[in-house]
């Protein structure tokens, strides 16, 4: 199957980038799909995507397109240095 | 002695001693020194979860329960960024309270002034407790506070330096000129730079690479605590005027007559 006219019909990947790491991952999935497919806990977690931050009521329902950009951010050790 | 609490975003808290994450050897000493540190607001950094997701997190170690989490901006180099940060972390449930940094230069990390004023503004307006990192700069911390700053937050020297309290007549002019708390944020080095900052009349110090970089950073950090106590006292207890000759302590009069 070629990707020649990809504004018809199934495409077999969705070609997305998760904090700068390009991945492809299957037509459909939600942010929430997303985070378990990476095992990543929801708690203290907080996700963007294309720059936007996204609810935690909508990762269930919010699916990922081709080109999107997600940030999956939660606090790491940093302070006044 | 009395001492009033130290006020932020609605909440007390009877610690003026607030501490960083960063820069530990082990998330156990981290965890050791901010016990022994005292201090009841502790600083995180917002960052990008490592993938494949990683089974630690900071908060296995810093109990959030016990301490409140206070995300910082560190790396924000506009207001956008910096604000855009803030509301990730609101989202991730770290709260309203921000130290907010807006970073104008990576080589000394001074602020970037404009942008600081301009996102402590949108954060406020937003219901965000703002906390900037600030220059040393007594107009700046006026205009920070007008834009609705919970605190002013200058620094002592550069982040990260050790160099110490660098221009004490300055934070002395901050404290005389906001009514909002004035917390020194960087440059903190040794217990006696702490010290010298709560002795101004400093409500609070903020420092994390003094304890964390120390050799023994649970003492340091036992230090810092108490330090940060005794500069306190000596401000409240209002220290003796300076002179340049002596004045003896014992009296003068009943001296025994040893002359022959």
């Amino acid at each position: 199957m070629e990707a020649a006219a990809p504004s018809m019909g199934e495409r077999p990947f969705v070609f997305i980038t998760v904090n700068g790491k390009e991945m492809d991952v299957e037509p459909g999935l939600t942010v929430d799909g997303l985070l378990g497919l990476l095992s990543i806990k929801r708690e203290y977690t907080a996700v963007a995507v294309n720059r936007e931050i996204t609810p935690k009521s909508d990762y269930a329902s919010l699916k990922l397109g081709d080109g999107d950009k997600v940030e999956i951010v939660r606090p790491m050790g940093g302070g006044a240095r | 002695m009395y001492d009033t609490n130290l006020v932020l975003g609605g909440k007390d808290f009877s610690s003026r001693l607030i501490v960083g994450t960063g820069k530990y050897s082990s998330n156990d000493v981290m965890r050791q020194a901010i016990e022994e540190s005292g201090a009841e607001i502790v600083t995180v950094a917002v960052r990008r979860v490592a993938l494949p997701g990683s089974g630690e997190s900071i908060l296995d170690f810093i109990d959030p329960k016990r301490y409140t989490l206070l995300p910082n901006t560190a790396g924000c180099y506009t207001a956008d960024e910096a604000i855009r940060t803030c509301y990730l972390a609101r989202e991730a449930g770290l709260g309203e309270m921000v130290k907010l940094e807006v970073i104008g230069d990576a080589r000394t990390l001074f602020p970037d002034a404009q942008g600081l004023l301009e996102a402590t503004k949108t954060l406020a307006r937003e219901g965000f407790t703002v906390m900037p990192y600030t220059n040393d700069d007594p107009v700046m911390a006026k205009r920070l506070e007008e834009a609705g700053a919970a605190c002013v937050m200058p620094l002592g020297a550069p982040i990260g330096s050790g160099l110490g309290i660098r221009n004490p007549y300055n934070i002395k002019i901050i404290l005389e000129t906001v009514s909002v708390p004035v917390i020194v944020d960087a440059g903190v080095g040794t217990a006696s730079d702490a010290a010298i900052a709560m002795e101004l009349g400093c409500d609070g110090v903020l420092m994390n690479t003094a304890i964390a970089a120390a050799q023994d950073p649970v003492a340091m950090a036992e230090a810092m605590r108490l330090a940060v106590k005794a500069g306190r006292l000596a401000y409240k207890s209002g220290r003796m005027g300076k002179k340049l000759y002596a004045t003896a302590s014992s009296p003068l009069e009943g001296v025994p007559d040893w002359t022959s």
